[in-house]
């Protein structure tokens, strides 16, 4: 058991650091410091822009996608590399969550389903940052239950013509591309009649409209499909075969290693050192610390338990599905966090928005967080996937497996 | 970075959990839940065989000099199996202080009989309600002689020596506590049982009444001494409770494998898988923060005290967490004698005690994360 650098480790975060230094964006560190779950605002500047600069900059220098290989745009690092780059890279790694689903998702889909052809021409531009790809998988009549969704895929010539609704795809307003999943057989059980796309954002017929959040901010969208014809070289993977091809896009996307989750409690701490409760400082009132402890250890076991998983990786072993538990645990934490952090405030803190305590940097976290709980997985899915994958339990009853999918009731009573 | 366990430690998890499989049943452990021993005496030589009682005592002492990260695999087995042997007491407590503290004479006589089995010890902190601080120690030390009542000692009925903490000045700093060492088979001690929560470990009353005891270390340096020890045991109990997560956590998974109602597996419920994958969290929680804490104590880093009270908290809450829902998946059954599940519920709820209760530890954490911030 070892926390430091091999002599290979320590030269690769030297260099890293050393080029960070030199070519990060720093002045925007202060703002990305500062930024928290609900609210990465940048001052005097689009943070998509900035973020483009930036993943350009990286790509150019070798520096983008560390995970990926060199063919199409990546480092073909070591998982241990990469975690020490997100160590060097700090706050600007806030930058790179607006590339997160392609270069989390949709990239690692892509060099697994995709023509090579496809591969060379779309996946460079996708890990520079210079195109932005979205995922359309979630639609009103199936969120946790993906394989129950409704748009169409038919085939016309060497085309198929798509028709139906997307909803909670994030960051299709300025995505340049997405992959799609779409029912290509309504008459077979839903599992199986399910068919993988990409395409190009622009393609006519293709309508975005993002939805306003409960936070008040719009990181969603729903997308609307008229008529929309995608080439047929643009599948991913067999007609008929999506369930299997979005599997790999899941998996990828809750083994995303490395990826620090955010928990509030570093936010917390620092709130609480600093503040002033009536009978003195927060930090040192009986109650508040309590609240402290038993949060720390959580954040602290999951830094761990994902340090456990970068050892495994390296060994060679694959990340199974106990990966599941960092959603889990940090979508609950940081919404009672944020709570706490309120309480904290009294009445003051149902103030929000730059007149707040902190420029409102809880209660946007707080109006945030519901959809930390929903998106990639509710926690009742998380606990699912670790009672049935992990502890082997039997899976739920599921009425509608073998019915043909346009047999299966859409409506209760 | 290296993040895990080497392989030639599990390898020795694995022989420590072979070993424990076959000695120390649940059968085996209620021999002494029932009263008819005090511990497990026959264990407790097959440990010594095993190499496992001195595995972190260097060589020169007759331990197997092999380390602190060896110790926590054995560790976690030992609370995996819930054996009945006064192993934290002798092992992460007594030893640990005479490791950290002891002349090379106290060494000598004491170290090579832990690690062959001959000699039991243990730590005479508590005296009453109240967590670990210098102002809760009243025993005093005057003259080599020790008087004053120490409770609860856990293992205090078959220990056969003890390191004791004294006050031995008034001047209301850290430095009035000394470290004693007591042989409990001299005169002037009196031992009386206790009952407690876990009746596979003893808890004893000790009253010492004029009785001879040597230094442990420099006078005034008590609870510096104390402090070290109590993070390093936090670390090795820390494993011991994970080992007793995994257990009633798999107690209560293979029970709800088990049980039909209603024409189910009761683990096809999600009532029932929900609260299983959520021991699942605790306990891998725990085990992480806990893996920290053993990196921590191998390397007796700086970052020692931080990490063995995040360890303590983390798997004292697991433990508590785990051992209470193997109960509930169990339903009635879970509440009988007979089952197994209480004996887990019982040592999680003793050994949430033991070292300084939860909220004792919660405080330190807190007050070691301020320090590292200022500094």
């Amino acid at each position: 058991m070892n926390f430091d650098d091999t002599p290979q480790e320590a030269e690769f975060r030297a260099i890293a650091r050393a080029w960070i230094g030199a070519n990060a964006p720093k002045q925007y560190e202060e703002d990305l410091r500062k930024s928290s779950l609900g609210r990465t605002a940048l001052k005097n500047a689009d943070i998509l822009d900035v973020a483009k600069a930036w993943q350009k900059k990286k790509a150019d220098a070798g520096w983008a996608c560390l995970h990926w290989p060199k063919e199409y745009g990546g480092r073909g690092s070591s998982p241990i590399e990469r975690v020490i780059w997100q160590q060097e890279e700090g706050p600007f790694g806030q930058l790179s969550r607006m590339f997160i689903i392609g270069h989390g998702m949709c990239g690692p889909t892509m060099m697994a389903f995709a023509r090579e052809e496809h591969k060379r021409t779309y996946l460079p531009p996708l890990a520079s940052g210079e195109k932005v790809w979205c995922q359309l998988f979630s639609e009103p009549a199936g969120g946790s239950d993906l394989a129950g969704l409704r748009t169409r895929a038919e085939k016309d010539g060497d085309d198929w013509v798509i028709n139906g609704q997307k909803i909670w795809t994030s960051g299709a307003h300025y995505s340049d591309y997405g992959i799609l999943l779409t029912r290509t057989d309504p008459t077979v059980p839903k599992h199986k009649g399910l068919t993988m796309f990409f395409l190009d954002m622009k393609s006519p017929g293709v309508e975005v409209r993002p939805i306003k959040q409960a936070s008040g901010a719009s990181d969603f969208n729903e997308v609307y499909f008229t008529n929309v014809r995608i080439p047929d070289h643009q599948r991913l993977g067999e007609v008929g075969d999506g369930w299997n091809v979005s599997l790999t896009t899941l998996m990828n996307e809750r083994s995303a290693i490395g990826a620090a989750v955010s928990t509030g409690f570093p936010e917390l701490f620092e709130y609480c050192s600093s503040l002033m409760l009536d009978d003195g400082p927060a930090i040192e009132d009986r109650a508040v610390r309590s609240k402290l402890a038993n949060w720390a250890v959580k954040a602290s076991g999951l830094k761990y338990t994902s340090m456990r998983a970068i050892s495994a990786l390296s060994r060679g072993e694959r990340p199974g599905p106990e990966n599941s538990i960092g959603k889990l645990v940090a979508g609950s934490m940081i919404q009672d966090v944020a709570t706490y952090a309120l309480d904290l405030q009294g009445a003051a803190g149902v103030v929000s928005g730059e007149d707040a305590e902190l420029a409102g940097r809880f209660q946007a976290m707080l109006l945030r967080a519901p959809g930390t709980r929903v998106e990639g997985g509710t926690d009742e899915i998380m606990r699912n996937i670790i009672a049935e994958r992990v502890l082997g339990l039997p899976g739920d009853i599921r009425v509608d497996k073998d019915v043909p999918f346009n047999k299966i009731p859409t409506k209760g009573r | 970075m290296n993040f895990d366990f080497s392989d030639d430690q599990k390898q020795l998890r694995d022989q420590a959990r072979k070993f424990l499989a076959e000695k120390c049943s649940p059968k085996a452990v209620r021999v002494v839940l029932d009263g008819k021993a005090p511990y497990d005496k026959e264990l407790w030589k097959g440990l010594a065989e095993m190499g496992f009682l001195g595995v972190a005592i260097p060589e020169d002492f007759g331990g197997a000099g092999a380390g602190h990260l060896e110790l926590c695999v054995i560790a976690e087995e030992m609370g995996r199996a819930n054996a009945p042997v006064p192993f934290s007491s002798t092992v992460y407590l007594a030893a640990e202080a005479l490791l950290i503290a002891g002349s090379a004479a106290q060494k000598k006589k004491w170290l090579p009989a832990i690690a062959s089995g001959d000699a039991i010890g243990t730590l005479a902190l508590f005296e009453g309600k109240g967590n670990p601080a210098p102002k809760n120690v009243k025993l005093a030390a005057a003259n080599g002689v020790l008087n004053g009542v120490k409770k609860p000692v856990a293992d205090g009925t078959i220990a056969d020596f003890a390191v004791v903490a004294a006050r031995t000045g008034s001047s209301g700093r850290d430095s009035d506590i000394s470290l004693f060492l007591v042989d409990l088979k001299a005169g002037g001690v009196e031992v009386k049982s206790l009952t407690n929560l876990d009746p596979t470990r003893g808890q004893a009353e000790i009253i010492f009444k004029d009785c001879k005891a040597e230094p442990l270390g420099a006078a005034g340096e008590g609870w510096s001494i104390l402090t070290q020890v109590l993070d390093r045991a936090a670390v090795l109990c820390a494993f011991e409770q994970v080992g007793g997560s995994d257990r009633a956590l798999e107690m209560g998974r293979d029970y709800a494998l088990d049980r039909i109602a209603f024409g189910r597996q009761i683990g096809s419920f999600q009532a029932v898988k929900h609260m299983l994958a959520d021991m699942y969290v605790s306990a891998t929680l725990a085990r992480s923060n806990s893996y920290y804490g053993a990196w921590a104590l191998s390397t007796n880093a700086a970052e020692l005290p931080e990490a063995a009270a995040a360890a303590r908290i983390s798997a004292t809450q697991a433990f508590q967490h785990c051992a209470k829902n193997n109960i509930q998946v169990h339903g009635g059954m879970g509440f009988t004698w007979e089952f197994d599940c209480h004996m887990y519920y019982r040592r999680a709820n003793a050994m949430a005690l033991g070292l300084g209760s939860l909220s004792y530890w919660e405080d330190q954490l807190i007050d070691r994360m301020r320090k590292k911030n200022a500094a």
